[in-house]
């Protein structure tokens, strides 16, 4: 039953947009009015002006496309190297029982203490920033699989024995397609920590990409270039969990809530 | 001498309509007494307002149109005092032993603890649950969890009893022995009851009246009398009457139902 | 009672390889890299044995105190208001899923800009961490209640206050304590991360001295020292955490 939920734009939509655009309106009156100073922060709307000429001058697009390039790497791996080993694991149980507590803490461990390590073993380039990146990013994926696979119901397990599909075609017409989207959950949160990962470790140290620049422009008390990286950073994180978001309702939607 | 206890005049209930989409038309317009102290049933097809019936009568919703009157007094979206409801789905706080569960409402109204305790003893012997009374929820079956859940209402001494299928999730047999148990807590408690239920044979079994409901919106076509005994339990099934009184049941059902599955009612 | 001691084969299975993977990598890689297990763990305790080590640990300790109380607090109040009220809970949480996706590391400058340089900038930074995870999934606890209860306080008659103190409180606390044991691991992250820069003492800071003198015995004993601790605490809230969604 769904009366009165889809009538054009959702109330819920509407109340949001209009929370964030009255607390946007906020800050911009406060820094106007001096309450919160120009080397503080400076106004809203300077700040998006300020990235509009920044992003037109192309002198941050070196850096953007490294990061990009760094969190497409990082996630793409993260995703076929969490999705192949959780199959793995969910078949060989010892090994699963094994894992079990590494999971289990794995989220609970600073994983950015391991970056020294990794500047160490690979130097200061790309690869550590990526593998931190990976390292956040594969087990959700993994852990995500374990739980899709869990789900499918021995039912339909059985219907496919019925129908004599092999191995392989029960993986792909059915198990994959049922577990679909726990393994989104999965997506959803390696695009998280892909971007949380190679950010925040590019921050902490690194020549190049985003997070130096972010880095560098604070230590040297640059406002008109740190603010409006920090926006783009938050932009284009929410735009990709938005739009993640909205897929992942149109795959439940379909699914009747699963 | 028979006292009407609960009473519903012209009772409707509309879903929606505000913040777009169409209203859903879920009840009514409906009139029904119950008298004091009767085992009243109510059957329908799915989908036809019974458990917003319910809820009505509770005072767990309130009518878009008519009145609802408990003991005299209008029920208008408050809960009256002295009702009990047991739910269809499982109810049992899961943090709670059975007899914690069964002394929550007792200890919430403020009742002294040895009183307390008096009472949840005598209905954890009357539902049979003495084995089980430090266990938890979930160590249960679903049976013995609707069982917690009765024990728990009774246990207030509710006087209008509802009950909202609560035995669905039960296999058969038990619970034609829960309808035993129920029938005898009724004669004890001398309460009234309202039983909603989709099994036709539970409501001939239990029942002084049957009450049948429409498809969606649900209104009372029928009211059948089974004018059983007081003393009665599961073996009434072999009574000759039963068959005639469940058959005249599904005769209005049947049709009733065949439109909520999508069906013209006069298929050949 | 076999299964009860499943789990602690299985951790001590997986630390003994993890010990292994470490020794052959060192053998690897060499003592410029990386430092084998043994002599980390000896070298840890040496640490453990100086006055000057712990008031850096001592240091760290607080903020990190201090920070979780912040953000559990927070958190939990904000989630509570939240999940209480459909809309309120339907508006509010893109939000905060935003928020949650968003590299907070970038927001860093801003917190120093807005705190200063010094101990509340790290506890700004640890609590920011730990209090959105915290409202998310309180919040979901909250609207995950069964409905069933909530229907259940109602014919009991209760009030608003007592309904949520002996009903819907209990029923959400497995999945509002899950959400604390989130909050805890984040929020120390987030200290950590605080500590690395603009901070004269605490573990962040020796961390960051010894990348640059790239000191890797400190460095090592150090991320031994977390791994540790932040294991430890999260395995014993863990095993809370399964005690209680073992009662629903």
């Amino acid at each position: 039953m769904k009366w009165g939920m889809s009538r054009g734009i959702k109330r819920a939509t509407v109340y949001r947009s209009v929370a964030i655009a009255l607390v946007v309106l906020a800050l911009e009156l406060l820094c106007r009015a001096g309450l919160i100073t120009h080397l503080t922060m400076p106004p809203p709307s300077e700040i998006v002006r300020d990235l509009w000429k920044i992003l037109v001058s192309g002198s941050m697009t070196g850096a953007i496309l490294k990061t990009l390039t760094d969190v497409v790497i990082a996630f793409a791996a993260a995703v076929f190297a969490g999705v192949g080993a959780g199959a793995v694991i969910h078949r060989w149980r010892a090994l699963r029982d094994g894992l079990d507590p590494l999971f289990a803490t794995y989220y609970a461990i600073p994983i950015y203490a391991f970056y020294p390590l990794f500047i160490i073993l690979f130097g200061l380039g790309d690869t550590p920033q990526i593998l931190i990146g990976f390292m956040l990013a594969v087990v959700a994926v993994i852990v995500n699989t374990l739980n899709g696979l869990d789900r499918v119901p021995r039912a339909l397990i059985k219907t496919a024995r019925i129908y004599r599909l092999g191995p392989i075609k029960t993986a792909a017409r059915i198990t994959l397609p049922f577990a679909a989207p726990y393994l989104f959950t999965g997506v959803k949160l390696a695009v998280a920590y892909s971007f949380i990962g190679v950010i925040g470790a590019e921050f902490i140290m690194s020549r190049s990409g985003l997070g130096y620049e972010i880095n560098f422009a604070y230590n040297n008390f640059d406002n008109a270039i740190m603010y409006p990286l920090i926006l783009l950073v938050m932009l284009a994180a929410t735009t990709v969990n938005m739009t993640l978001y909205h897929w992942e309702k149109k795959l439940l939607a379909r699914r009747g809530r699963g | 001498m028979s006292v009407v206890h609960v009473s519903l005049r012209n009772v409707t209930r509309v879903y929606g309509g505000a913040g777009g989409g169409s209203p859903l038309h879920a009840l009514g317009p409906l009139d029904l007494d119950l008298t004091k102290g009767e085992f009243f049933a109510v059957v329908g097809p799915s989908g036809c307002g019974k458990s917003t019936l319910l809820e009505v009568i509770a005072g767990l919703a309130t009518t878009s149109q008519g009145t609802v009157e408990f003991e005299g007094r209008a029920v208008a979206g408050t809960i009256p005092d002295g009702v009990g409801v047991v739910f269809q789905e499982d109810a049992c706080f899961p943090w709670l032993t059975v007899a914690g569960n069964i002394a929550f409402g007792l200890r919430q109204s403020g009742l002294a603890a040895s009183e307390t305790a008096a009472l949840v003893r005598h209905a954890i012997d009357l539902m049979g649950l003495a084995e089980f009374a430090d266990a938890y929820p979930a160590q249960l079956s679903g049976g013995m969890r609707q069982r917690v859940c009765i024990a728990r209402t009774l246990v207030m001494r509710p006087r209008l009893i509802l009950l909202d299928e609560p035995f669905g999730a039960l296999d058969q047999q038990t619970r034609l022995l829960m309808g035993e148990e129920l029938l005898r807590l009724w004669r004890e408690t001398g309460a009234t009851v309202l039983l909603i239920t989709h099994a036709l044979d539970e409501a001939v079994m239990l029942a002084d009246r049957i009450g049948v409901m429409s498809a969606r919106p649900g209104r009372l076509l029928d009211i059948v009398e089974t004018a059983w005994p007081r003393e009665r339990d599961s073996r009434i099934i072999a009574d000759p009457t039963f068959g005639r009184i469940t058959a005249r049941l599904w005769q209005s059902l049947r049709e009733e139902s065949l439109k909520t599955m999508g069906k013209r009612p006069h298929v050949a | 009672m076999r299964q009860s001691w499943r789990p602690a084969r299985n951790a001590a299975i997986l630390i003994a390889a993890i010990l292994v993977l470490w020794q052959a990598l060192f053998e690897f890689a060499g003592r410029h890299a990386l430092t084998p297990p043994f002599e980390t763990f000896r070298y840890m305790a040496e640490l453990l044995s100086t006055s000057s080590f712990w008031s850096h640990l001592a240091e760290t300790g607080r903020a990190f105190a201090v920070a979780l109380v912040i953000a559990i607090t927070l958190g939990l109040f904000i989630g509570l208001v939240l999940g209480l009220h459909r809309l309120s809970a339907e508006v509010a949480e893109p939000v905060l899923v935003a928020l949650y996706s968003i590299p907070k590391i970038t927001l860093y400058p801003i917190v120093l800009l807005v705190f200063g340089i010094g101990v509340p900038a790290k506890i700004a930074f640890g609590a920011i961490h730990g209090i959105v995870p915290v409202a998310i999934f309180t919040m979901n606890a909250v609207r995950n209640i069964n409905p069933v209860l909530i229907k259940t306080a109602r014919v009991l008659k209760l009030s608003r206050w007592r309904a949520i103190r002996f009903v819907l409180f209990p029923a959400a606390l497995p999945e509002i304590f899950s959400s604390i044991r989130i909050g805890f691991s984040l929020t120390l992250i987030g200290t950590l991360l605080g500590e690395m820069f603009g901070s004269q003492r605490g573990l962040g800071f020796l961390l960051m001295t010894a990348i640059g003198l790239q000191n890797v015995r400190v460095i090592m004993a150090v991320t031994l020292l977390l791994v540790l601790f932040a294991a430890g605490v999260s395995t014993l809230l863990l095993t809370i955490d399964r005690q209680l969604h073992r009662r629903v």
